[in-house]
């Protein structure tokens, strides 16, 4: 970089940060305000979700209990747990007393920090709210762990979701080396093929496709799930191209000269530069695998032993959907991992979406 | 030398050119075939017969799959707006110079994205569920019976339309790397002009992005007219409540599945790629009208 770019592009930050400063400190707090508040309605399902997994089912149909995970507040008193009341006061507001003796006309209430304060009060022990307080538990993930067989769809998920990305990185690299690199006729036209392909709906090609997969009697087994993913995806394919492409042609030129054959080029030149989008690619056809529901779903439907983690919940949930709480921790039992997944890899996603999405 | 080279060619790209022929090129061609014949799936007689444009009059006559292609272009035209706009809304604000963190903020929003929609399915039906936070809310109101969404036909599409709401990650990232590549001098000059924010995204953001919305709309007619996973999962494609989710895929589905009639089937799914062919054709004619590339002509 020349002196006299550098010095333009500190006069950009500086008037970068310069446009900045004009903005309201007013303005900034009232729009990261309005989106936090927005992000926290979208991430609502999620928090739902925690809360009512790790919720006590008795808790879900009392009456009055809070959204968070709760239990009714107790005290002991001379050895026996009484509850915990709101009781009304003449400013409106509530104190929380135990409830030592109920009585239709008049019961008798407890300080909970000093239990051998009694007073009488006036009024029937049933119009009294229950007082709750914070508790958890982690019983229903270890009863959907057991009855939705976890370790086996989990093993079955990671397994197909590992073979086939392999399957995907190892073909897509190749195909894609071709196309950007190696010359052939009717390359450009290929490539607009391939490109077509992306927009032709699969239900077109599912039935003869299904039929194949009958016929060679793959049906019910993994196959169908693996096998394609080893011939490449118009998808990934072009990601990977449009990223080889950037590549400098004088790196090939380089080792052509020393006598690398396009093996060798490939594998000592491109790879090396290209570990950016073969990360991407990996983890986009990683949790695009895990999320999968409809290869699963025709190909696997009567195998329940070889199913994955989405068709697992999903029949899971309309098992037990009376029995608060199980759904909700199989649902996050499912989505942590590809989760997780995303978090550590987060911007190899989005420059993945970016590429893709942006560049045709 | 050179035909070393595309020796070469050809035998990099031969997975793909494998999975062209078995995985597309056959398909479509079977499918299209197997619309003119009488064909059982399994079975012990396994007939094939030419029945010519049987299965196509048929498709004409037939109300069901009129009422179930009824559905999902009613679907569409709620979903797509939405599916269109609200991550355009996102993304602007997102862009916003005034967020704090904006890096935190656009990953979080993209995060619901790698979510399996199953579990997306089942977390928003919490929310508006029975006893969910949403109802929870209404009846603080003063609402007795707050609604069942997924049991009334009126607020079932909305129901739908917030199960999926998960999946706009994708668009939101896309229209942010198009609202980056405005070019800064657009907006100071408009600044100069005296222009304010309201007219600099008329004038300036909206249009330069407009080929961010024509392939995000491209791409969401596709979608929405393939719709099948979320009422397949919500309720096994019976069509509850009074047939308001018998989507057309779901039809063709249950043509192919439960009736054993690929044939049939097959001609549905043709039905259905015409539409999205003829449709996405006409989007691409209007292109001229309001896309604007700054390239030039593309």
């Amino acid at each position: 970089m020349s002196a006299a770019q550098e010095l333009s592009a500190e006069a950009v930050v500086a008037e970068r940060t310069e446009s900045r400063r004009r903005i309201s400190t007013r303005r900034r707090i009232l729009v990261t305000l309005g989106v936090a508040t927005l992000t926290f309605l979208f991430f609502a399902p999620l928090f739902n979700l925690a809360a009512t997994s790790v919720k006590d089912p008795d808790q879900v149909y009392a009456a009055g209990a809070p959204l968070y995970p709760a239990r009714p507040k107790q005290v002991e008193v001379d050895g026996k747990d009484r509850p915990v009341v709101r009781v009304p006061q003449a400013d409106g507001t509530f104190m929380e007393m135990v409830l030592v003796k109920p009585g239709r006309q008049e019961s008798v209430l407890a300080d909970p920090a000093d239990v051998s304060k009694t007073i009488v009060w006036q009024g029937s022990w049933r119009t009294l709210e229950n007082a709750w307080e914070f508790s958890a538990t982690l019983n229903n993930y270890g009863e959907v762990w057991k009855l939705l067989d976890y370790p086996r769809l989990l093993l079955n998920t990671i397994i197909i979701a590992v073979v086939g990305t392999i399957g995907t990185v190892v073909s897509c690299v190749l195909v894609a080396y071709g196309f950007a690199r190696l010359k052939f006729p009717g390359r450009g036209k290929l490539f607009q093929v391939m490109v077509a392909t992306i927009f032709i709906p699969g239900t077109v090609t599912l039935i003869p496709t299904y039929m194949l997969f009958l016929n060679l009697g793959w049906v019910n087994t993994w196959l169908p799930l693996l096998v394609p993913t080893f011939l490449a995806n118009a998808f990934d394919v072009f990601l990977i191209r449009q990223y080889m492409m950037t590549i400098p042609r004088e790196h090939d030129e380089a080792a052509q000269i020393e006598g690398a054959g396009p093996w060798q080029i490939l594998r000592d030149v491109i790879i090396p530069q290209s570990w950016p989008v073969i990360i991407a690619v990996t983890v986009f056809h990683f949790v695009y695998s895990w999320n999968d529901y409809f290869g699963p779903l025709i190909y696997l439907s009567t195998k329940p032993e070889l199913q994955t983690l989405g068709i697992g919940l999903s029949r899971f949930s309309d098992q037990y959907n009376a029995r608060v709480g199980f759904p909700e921790a199989a649902t996050i039992m499912t989505l942590a991992i590809p989760v997780v997944l995303f978090i550590l890899f987060q911007r190899y996603f989005v420059r993945g979406v970016v590429v893709t999405g942006v560049d045709k | 030398m050179e035909r070393r080279e595309a020796q070469w060619g050809f035998l990099f790209i031969s997975p793909w050119i494998i999975g062209l022929a078995v995985f597309y090129a056959f398909p479509i061609v079977a499918s299209l075939l197997l619309t003119f014949f009488d064909a059982s799936l399994t079975g012990a007689e396994r007939n094939f017969t030419f029945i010519g444009l049987d299965n196509w009059i048929r498709f004409f006559n037939d109300p069901m799959a009129w009422k179930a292609l009824g559905v999902t272009v009613r679907f569409t035209l709620l979903t797509l707006p939405v599916g269109i706009f609200v991550p355009l809304a996102v993304a602007l604000v997102l862009n916003s110079k005034a967020l704090v963190a904006p890096g935190l903020f656009r990953v979080l929003w993209f995060l619901p994205y790698v979510i399996p929609f199953v579990a997306g399915i089942i977390g928003w039906l919490g929310v508006i569920g029975q006893n969910g936070p949403l109802n929870t809310l209404i009846e603080l109101f003063g609402v007795q019976d707050a609604p069942l969404w997924t049991n009334d036909p009126g607020l079932i599409y909305p129901a739908l339309v917030l199960m999926g709401i998960w999946g706009i990650g994708s668009a939101i990232v896309v229209y942010l790397s198009g609202l980056g590549g405005v070019p800064t001098e657009l907006y100071e000059a408009a600044m100069v002009d005296g222009a304010g924010w309201w007219a600099s995204l008329r004038h300036i953001t909206l249009p330069m992005i407009t080929p961010v919305i024509f392939y995000n709309l491209i791409l969401g007619v596709a979608g929405s007219l393939q719709y099948f996973l979320v009422p397949q999962v919500l309720n096994g494609g019976n069509g509850n409540p009074e047939g308001s989710t018998l989507f057309f895929n779901i039809y063709l589905f249950k043509s192919f599945f439960t009736y054993q009639d690929p044939s049939y089937g097959a001609t549905l799914a043709w039905v259905l790629f015409l539409i999205t062919l003829g449709l996405s054709l006409i989007l691409f004619g209007t292109q001229k009208r309001w896309v604007y590339y700054a390239g030039g002509d593309r």
